[in-house]
């Protein structure tokens, strides 16, 4: 349904933009409908852009982005309020996604003058109170309040509702729980496995392995803005390949097993050697199983 | 022993009545003892390690005293602390990594602050490399700017001039959160060898994140709205918590394995109560599954079984 085929996007920076970063490079995935994708990358990695690009916010730098067949970037006006109608995001920080002066249902609201001109006052309140009870809010516990008397899970909620008030297709959800504390953070990712069984495609974006493992069928590494390994999920973290994925993976902290002792140097101790283990890694994706492709590393296969 | 806390209470002032953000604690560190802060945003955690260097003026210290090494810190008294901190007690406050002075070099601003407690910086210099190449660091660091540095390296930099007194007590208040898993791993790692080096003889390591502390921590005290929850070894509040609270808290963490499809895990209904204006007895009440009437009545923090405290009617059940 979406599609990404082959995206990169290069910054321009120094003072006179005469340097170049490329952020995203070459990255080729999709999302189907029904279906939770993680994007699972370290800061700097170019997951967020990836999001970004998707949402338009930011464009591309080379490869598309197509929507049912169509090219998002060529989109504009009443298509592309189409296409904000079919693709919605939620970002990391609730907080700073309202406007503190203005009460909280405000952004719903604005959903309805944008997007929902045509809905009866009856019909938007129908409306409005289904998708508040879909991720699971009593509409008299948000509606006239004011941000800060709601808490972070329930601001990310309504967040959610907002993109359920249209009939969306696709989710991008970057990071959308880390702000949240534990005990409501595991409520708002069982919502996006409920709004998954309903047909919504969601791009899950988000640094941690062990949430990405819990909710998405399919997983996307991304390293420096290069695809490393992805594949159905199982697959990725039950037969890890590239030298990164198995990295990253021993690298979590988990609450019944104790970190090997004999841990490799991790961390950005060893960044600068880390990049030589991704540089030896810079050839072509390779399916190393069905549905499960990694980087192949020329370099490390020619010694052996 | 190390620390020794007792009845800590400290509140903030708000337009609304004081904020009692801890209230009333009692704990003990031995030496030597990693011990993990943990708990959810607005339980008192951060507030607990900065009442214990007096960080910040806005704290009404109520009533309470802390003991280090025998002696009685001045915590009510923001000038007094001066003689014990950095020496005494060191801290690595949240988001230490932004708190580096950009526009001095890391050297410089290390000789600053060791000449403010009157240390000499070229007497200090050897040890200072050492322990930079302990943590990877190269002595070039001293020459660079913050902005020159990544996270990670930044956060050594912080833990490295924050013991370089060898403090007795070491505060290290969610110093892993902003890195990434594998720079997470290596910091997290190394307060473990300082420990072991003894740089610092004992370490209040305050998380959000149970499964860091799981990793590195000796004990783990758990807080839940201003108030101690349970205290036990790692091993032990990890395997087999004693109160609700932690209990609940464990079971809804996902881990490396655990799959939305096949096991789906449950968070915690509700809410914390408003510290304003705190509901009486047991503060988890609302949201337990396991409240009785007694509850109604303060659970007293006790050793439920050998090295095992809770604060919880029901944790011999």
């Amino acid at each position: 349904m979406l599609k990404l085929d082959d995206v990169t996007k290069v910054f321009k920076t120094g003072t006179f933009g005469g340097q170049e970063i490329t952020a995203v490079s070459g990255v080729t995935f999709g999302i189907e409908p029904g279906e939770v994708v993680s994007l699972i990358g370290e800061s700097g990695s170019g997951k967020t852009t990836v999001g970004r690009m998707i949402l338009r916010l930011t464009g591309v730098t080379g490869g598309t982005i197509t929507f049912d067949g169509r090219d998002v970037a060529a989109l504009g006006g009443r298509e592309l309020h189409g296409y904000y109608s079919r693709v919605q995001g939620v970002f990391q920080d609730p907080f700073s996604s309202y406007n503190p002066v203005f009460k909280a249902d405000r952004v719903l609201e604005m959903v309805r003058s944008n997007y929902l001109r045509g809905l009866s006052r009856a019909e938007w309140k129908t409306k409005l109170q289904t998708s508040l009870e879909t991720v699971g809010l009593e509409p008299a516990d948000v509606l006239g309040k004011y941000p800060h008397q709601l808490s972070g899970g329930q601001l990310q909620r309504v967040l959610i509702s907002r993109a359920l008030l249209l009939d969306i297709k696709i989710l991008v959800a970057d990071e959308i729980i880390s702000m949240l504390d534990a005990s409501t953070r595991i409520d708002v990712l069982n919502l996006l496995g409920d709004l998954k069984e309903r047909g919504l495609g969601i791009l899950f974006v988000t640094h941690d392995l062990s949430l990405g493992n819990y909710i998405s069928d399919r997983t996307v590494i991304l390293r420096r803005g290069l695809i490393v390994e992805m594949g159905r999920t199982e697959k990725v973290f039950g037969n890890p390949v590239h030298p990164y994925t198995k990295m990253l993976l021993a690298s979590v902290p988990q609450m019944h097993t104790k970190w090997a002792a004999e841990a490799e140097p991790a961390g950005d101790l060893g960044h600068e050697d880390a990049a030589d283990v991704s540089s030896a890694g810079d050839g072509a994706l390779v399916e190393v199983e069905r549905d499960h492709f990694a980087r192949s590393q020329h370099n490390g296969n020619e010694g052996e | 022993m190390s620390l020794a806390v007792d009845n800590l209470r400290v509140y903030y002032r708000t337009l609304h009545g004081d904020c009692r953000a801890l209230d009333g604690v009692t704990f003990t560190i031995a030496d030597g003892e990693i011990m993990g802060l943990a708990g959810e945003s607005g339980c008192g955690k951060s507030t607990l390690g900065k009442s214990l260097i007096r960080l910040d003026a806005r704290m009404r210290h109520v009533e309470g005293t802390a003991q280090l090494d025998g002696t009685t810190l001045p915590i009510d008294d923001t000038k007094a602390m001066n003689a014990f901190r950095y020496r005494e007690v060191s801290i690595i406050p949240q988001y230490a990594m932004s708190a580096l002075n950009p526009i001095r070099k890391i050297g410089r601003m290390i000789s600053e602050l060791l000449g403010s407690r009157g240390v000499s910086y070229e007497d200090t210099l050897p040890e200072l490399h050492r322990r930079l190449g302990l943590v990877g660091l190269d002595e070039s660091v001293l020459d660079l700017y913050p902005i020159e540095l990544s996270g990670g390296m930044k956060q050594r930099v912080v833990m490295v001039l924050s013991t370089l007194l060898d403090p007795s007590l070491l505060i290290a208040d969610e110093i892993t959160s902003a890195l990434d898993v594998s720079t997470q791993k290596a910091v997290a790692e190394m307060l473990v060898e300082f420990r072991d080096r003894q740089f610092v003889k004992s370490m209040i390591v305050i998380t959000h994140d149970l499964s860091i502390l799981y990793q590195i921590a000796d004990t783990i005290l758990v807080m839940y709205a201003g108030k101690l929850v349970e205290k036990g070894s790692a091993a032990d509040v990890t395997e087999d918590p004693k109160h609700p609270y932690t209990r609940l808290l464990i079971a809804s963490l996902p881990e490396v394995g655990v799959r939305f499809d096949e096991q789906r895990l449950k968070g915690i209904a509700g809410r914390p109560p408003s510290l304003i204006d705190p509901p009486t007895g047991c503060r988890f009440r609302d949201r337990c599954p396991l409240a009785i009437e007694k509850c109604a009545e303060e659970p007293p923090f006790v050793e439920v079984a050998p090295g095992r405290f809770a604060a919880c009617w029901r944790a011999g059940d």
